[in-house]
């Protein structure tokens, strides 16, 4: 259906191959069903791997209970998440990645979208997917945070909106 | 479908622009029916009306459907076939409406399939164009170069090498202006073809370090952080030190002070006056931020790069107890141990300290923290403590779930047996901790507990009457028959309480429990060794029997006499047995019979008394005979065969007493001796362990024939093909067989009948077997225990330095255990097979860096501009001129720096040395031949293996004059 996975798997991925950058490999918002809500991936994984990867993931910190640390293990990465609500927010990161951060920059996140949608919902970010894909790349970038004003953050999407 | 195109791509297009659904309209959809086959089904229709929309000449249309597709595609893992999203993706990439060309870079960013990344190439021109200054107006510009650089710093642009090279110089500019997304772009860039974006990139890159802005610092840390990370060398990046030095003093960002931690943790180690000089701004740090991530993350950096500064590792591990003592947070715990996981040897007794944290947070609600902290208990094990530990640890076990507990036990098993057991000294309470671990309730580590068993019992002379002990508490318990886990350590009980029966307190109890109903539970090959464990008791005991008889010998009428009242009893029961036989049903004959009734009754009583009195061994006949008469039928081979070895044993034994009863005395007497003194010399010969390569050691005795060599080294290098280094027990291994051969050779003609016959009776007689037996040297020949003392210790003088130590200083001596020189051959394999390999990355680095003066080539001319505006800001850092001094210095050769390694090099002396000159050859060292510590100096090595640190002097000139 998607092309051969020889080809997949040759292709040189500066990423998952020769380099360990530590930086996140993948941002996933998944709701208590198990629904991915947002997948933004910072490399390379086919269909099936990342039905694998959510599916076991979600598995993983479903069954962990809040008297539990909010770092799970996972293959060669570790999964950084936090429960909002109903939604989960996961962050796939490296292994000496500070896990600390990354949870300050999951509440980031959070406080963003509620500044701009208002008491953000599981269904703001069904209907404006785009936006908070913008969002994350105006703080994510090639994996590293890189911006941390929720003002900054929020501009180009004001901007768009404006225009359109 | 096929016919369609003509019409479709026409035709509907206006309908479709009046009529498309909208993503609103998409998700309404999706939500309209939650089944997974609803969803399935609206997924479906939507990807056919994409698949159509998407071919429309209308950009707005086409955006839309694209729209749609991306949404698909990243969320309900749609089919997507690579070209309806990256083509149109491509072609709206030219639009002139911002929120088209928006769409299109999200599509062109989120495809990461690789068809549409081999269409990326087609983008290149207008990506050019996007990022070069336009005619339009300057937050419009922005804002498209934005979503260029974006789509640069997307892992998709990474794996089009090629857009890389060709979009280099357009990113300078946005560069030189501080744009963080130019910098993530970089080094997203630079990471995917250093050789080509090194040169025109990394001097901009490396300016932002020192830009006012803290966005593009903040970034710019985040790119050499994230270029320095382990795969590549950090070693070129020493020069920009000063910058990032500053940036650890005056930013104010905790995301980048993380990121300058971890590059500073990195290139510490590599250059000593570095951590010196660090030092100071991260214990501030340490004592001041409120923020746990950066004090996490200057804890880690003081534990991992700082170790030698020790108020800082107090500081450090004092805000790692705090984070353990927070009792309402598992992450600050958890990250706590973790902390705790980093502190070096050095400071091994803080770790100590907390021990009882550390154990309580084993019975954690959380399975990381409970790991976390069985991984630091296992870390705090030495030789004094591994029994307390260990003992403690199987307790927990018993209160833990199935899953952690075999956690536990493992971790308990594989620290104790590590390098031959070099950290227990008291093997008596290692014997009992293993039958423990075996009786833990979700034990599921059988394997090696039975594997570990055995090992002991066979290098550990003085473990032998303790580890029989703990076998018999195994053998007697009915319970554990059910536990197909436990069927290895069962095994190997049985053959420890057969192999060493000497040491035994009960034999006929042992008989007993190797009997017992419920052994049917167990696996045959399990059986087969039950019956082998009988057989050597029986012998055993027959052989006492008989040499009491002998020292008694005054006395010997009157015992004859016994025996021959008590012989008629056992004939007669096996009368009876034969007849019970006939009927095809085992009637046990003393139901039948009240007189045996009694006397069982009567037995039991002498028999606890005395084990080796004529009736307990009586009794024992009649019990084997009772037991392993249905088996003499059993189906599997070994078991039928050692059945009917008893059962043939045993009827020999009598007939020879029936003989001496009826006929000539004096002649029968020495007939049963002669008997029993064979089998039990076939038994007791001592097993030893084996090297794999003790072969090659053994040298033939002058005047042996080696007639059939050839044939023989072919068997041999069969039999070498196994990988164990030593004999590991298996009831039908071959290499137990070849231990007790030795005595054959060496002893004399009469004992290699005996050991023929031995052949002739347990194995099948193999022309292999044989000819090995009877003409070959054998491998464990120095090893024979009457030699074994002085042999070993001159044949395995490699081990002993390491022994030396610490048998001087231990205080209650340890008993011997038996190593052979080719067991640690797997560590020094594990030593060299981390090769270190130049990256590309820090080659190019290197390479820009390093040729400063060389001729500026003409794609080089960018870069020479801008690293001379680099050298001017530079030159105004105050640090510099130390930093080039500190630098120099140390490349003379600085002592103090190599201290650290001293131990190590006296203990590695004699290994061979790679060329490598001066400095770099003692770091080698301590990799070279070090089995034991090999992972914590895993940082060092790597480090260590870049022969060109000297070369660097130039670099810190080229940035800092």
């Amino acid at each position: 259906m998607n092309g051969s996975p020889e080809v997949e798997e040759r292709l040189p991925w500066s990423r998952g191959g020769n380099r360990g950058g530590d930086d996140d490999r993948f941002v996933l918002f998944v709701n208590k069903q198990g629904q991915t809500r947002l997948a933004q991936y910072y490399e390379h994984l086919s269909l099936d791997e990342r039905r694998a990867l959510e599916g076991e993931i979600v598995r993983k910190c479903l069954a962990r209970t809040d008297q539990q640390c909010s770092f799970v293990e996972h293959r060669n990465y570790k999964v950084v998440y936090r429960r909002y609500a109903s939604l989960f927010f996961l962050v796939g990161v490296d292994n000496d990645e500070n896990e600390l951060a990354i949870l300050e920059f999951i509440h980031l996140l959070v406080e963003t979208m509620d500044r701009h949608f208002g008491n953000v919902c599981e269904l703001d970010i069904m209907f404006h997917l785009e936006k908070v894909h913008f969002m994350l790349e105006e703080m994510v970038m090639n994996g590293c945070i890189v911006e941390t004003s929720k003002q900054n953050i929020l501009a180009p999407i004001q901007l768009m909106e404006k225009s359109s | 479908m096929a016919p369609a195109p003509p019409a479709t791509a026409a035709g509907p297009s206006l309908v479709e622009t009046l009529f498309q659904r909208s993503l609103d309209d998409l998700v309404k959809s999706l939500r309209a029916d939650p089944s997974a086959a609803g969803e399935s089904a609206a997924v479906a229709r939507a990807l056919s009306e994409i698949h159509r929309e998407i071919r429309a000449a209308d950009a707005a249309t086409k955006a839309v459907a694209l729209q749609k597709l991306t949404y698909l595609s990243s969320l309900h893992f749609a089919p997507v076939a690579s070209h309806p999203l990256a083509f149109p993706a491509i072609e709206l990439l030219a639009s002139p409406h911002l929120p088209h060309k928006r769409l299109a870079y999200l599509a062109a960013s989120l495809s990461l399939h690789p068809a549409s990344l081999s269409l990326l190439p087609l983008a290149t021109h207008q990506l050019h164009k996007d990022l070069s200054p336009s005619a339009s107006s300057a937050a419009a510009h922005r804002h498209v170069s934005a979503l260029a650089l974006q789509l640069l710093a997307s892992p998709a642009a990474a794996a089009a090498p090629d857009l890389a090279i060709h979009l280099a110089h357009d990113l300078v500019p946005h560069l030189s202006r501080g744009c963080p997304r130019a910098i993530a772009a970089a080094s997203r860039v630079i990471a995917s073809s250093p050789s080509a974006a090194v040169p025109v990139l990394f001097k901009p890159l490396a300016a932002c370090l020192a830009s006012p802005d803290p966005r593009a610092s903040t970034a710019a840390a985040a790119a050499f952080c994230d270029l320095s990370a382990p795969p590549a060398d950090a070693a070129p990046f020493l020069p920009l030190a000063p910058d990032l030095y500053n940036l650890l003093t005056t930013s104010r960002s905790n995301w980048a002070l993380i990121k300058v931690l971890k590059v500073f943790a990195r290139l510490a180690p590599l250059e000593s006056r570095l951590a010196a000089r660090i030092v100071d701004p991260v214990c501030q740090l340490l004592t001041r931020s409120a923020a746990m991530s950066l004090t996490f993350e200057c804890i880690r950096t003081v534990l991992t790069a700082l170790p030698a500064h020790d108020a800082a590792v107090r500081l450090a591990i004092g805000k790692a107890k705090e984070f353990l003592a927070a009792e309402d947070d598992p992450n600050l715990r958890y990250l706590g141990l973790l902390a705790l996981g980093m502190i070096g040897p050095a400071y091994a007794s803080t770790v100590h300290d907390c021990r009882d944290v550390i154990a309580q947070s084993l019975g954690d609600a959380d399975s990381n923290i409970r790991r976390e902290a069985l991984h630091l208990m296992m870390g705090m094990v030495d030789e004094n403590n591994v029994m307390d530990i260990a003992g403690m640890l199987v307790s927990h076990a018993a209160k833990s779930d199935p899953e952690f507990a075999n956690e536990i036990l493992g971790a308990v098993l594989a620290a104790c047996g590590r390098n031959v057991y070099e950290l227990v000294e008291d093997f008596d309470r290692y014997a009992s901790l293993l039958a423990d671990m075996a009786r833990s309730l979700h034990c599921a580590q059988g394997d090696e507990i039975g594997r570990q068993l055995v090992d002991v019992a066979l290098r550990v002379h003085d473990a032998r009457p303790e580890l029989v002990r703990s076998a018999r508490t195994l053998l007697i318990d009915p319970a554990l028959l059910g536990n197909h886990f436990l069927c290895p350590v069962l095994s190997a009980a049985a053959w420890i309480s057969g192999e060493y029966v000497q040491f035994s307190k009960d034999p006929v109890e042992l008989v007993e429990a190797l009997l017992q109903p419920r052994t049917s539970l167990l696996p045959m090959s399990v059986r087969a060794v039950y019956i082998h464990a009988v057989f050597k008791i029986i012998t055993f005991c027959f052989s006492m029997y008989v040499e009491r008889l002998d020292n008694s010998s005054e006395a010997v009428d009157a015992v004859f006499d016994d025996l021959a009242v008590d012989q008629s009893v056992g004939e007669e029961r096996n009368v009876a047995h034969v007849s019970g036989e006939e009927q095809g049903i085992r009637p046990i004959s003393v139901e039948k019979d009240p007189v045996s009734g009694e006397e069982k009754g009567i037995r039991t009583h002498t028999v606890e008394k005395d084990p080796f009195s004529h009736e307990s061994i009586l009794y024992m006949i009649n019990l084997i005979q009772t037991t392993l008469g249905p088996l003499v039928e059993c189906n599997e081979v070994e078991v039928q065969e050692r059945a009917r070895n008893l059962i043939g044993f045993i009827h020999l034994a009598r007939e020879i007493q029936e003989l001496k009863e009826r006929k000539v005395n004096g002649d029968k007497n020495s007939r049963v001796k002669e008997l029993v003194v064979t089998v039990r010399a076939i038994f007791c010969q001592e097993l030893g362990p084996v090297s794999a390569n003790a072969q090659k050691n053994v040298v033939p005795p002058d005047g042996l024939v080696l007639e059939n060599l050839a044939e023989l080294t072919n068997i041999v290098s069969e039999d070498d093909t196994t990988p164990s280094t030593s004999v590991v027990f298996h009831p039908r291994s071959c290499h137990s067989a070849e231990v007790r051969d030795e005595p054959a050779v060496s002893i004399g003609s009469s004992s290699l009948s005996e050991h023929r016959k031995r052949h002739g009776l347990f194995y099948l007689p193999t022309g292999k077997a044989e000819d090995e037996a009877n003409d070959y040297p054998h491998a464990n020949d120095p090893l024979l225990p009457a030699s074994d003392e002085t042999v070993i210790d001159d044949k395995f003088k490699t081990i002993e330095p390491v022994l030396a130590g610490k048998k001087i200083k231990s205080t209650k001596s340890r008993p011997k255990v038996v190593k052979l020189d080719g067991e640690d051959f797997l560590s020094t394999m594990v030593a060299n097979a981390s090769v270190p390999k130049e990256d590309p990355l820090s080659g190019a680095v290197r390479g820009v860096l390093l040729t400063r003066d060389a001729k500026p080539s003409s794609s080089q001319n960018v870069s020479v501009i801008m690293s001379e505006g680099m050298l001017n800001k530079t030159g105004t850092c105050e640090s510099s001129s130390q930093w080039m001094e500190k630098r120099e210095s140390d490349l003379g050769g600085d002592p103090t720096s190599s201290s650290r390694t001293n131990k190590h090099r006296d203990k590695e002396k004699g290994t061979d040395l790679p060329e490598i000159d001066g400095n770099e050859s003692r770091k080698h060292r301590s990799s070279s031949r070090s089995g034991r510590r090999q992972g914590k100096h895993k940082h060092r090595e790597r480090s260590s293996t870049q022969p060109d640190i000297v070369p660097q002097a130039p670099v810190i000139q080229d940035f800092l004059l």
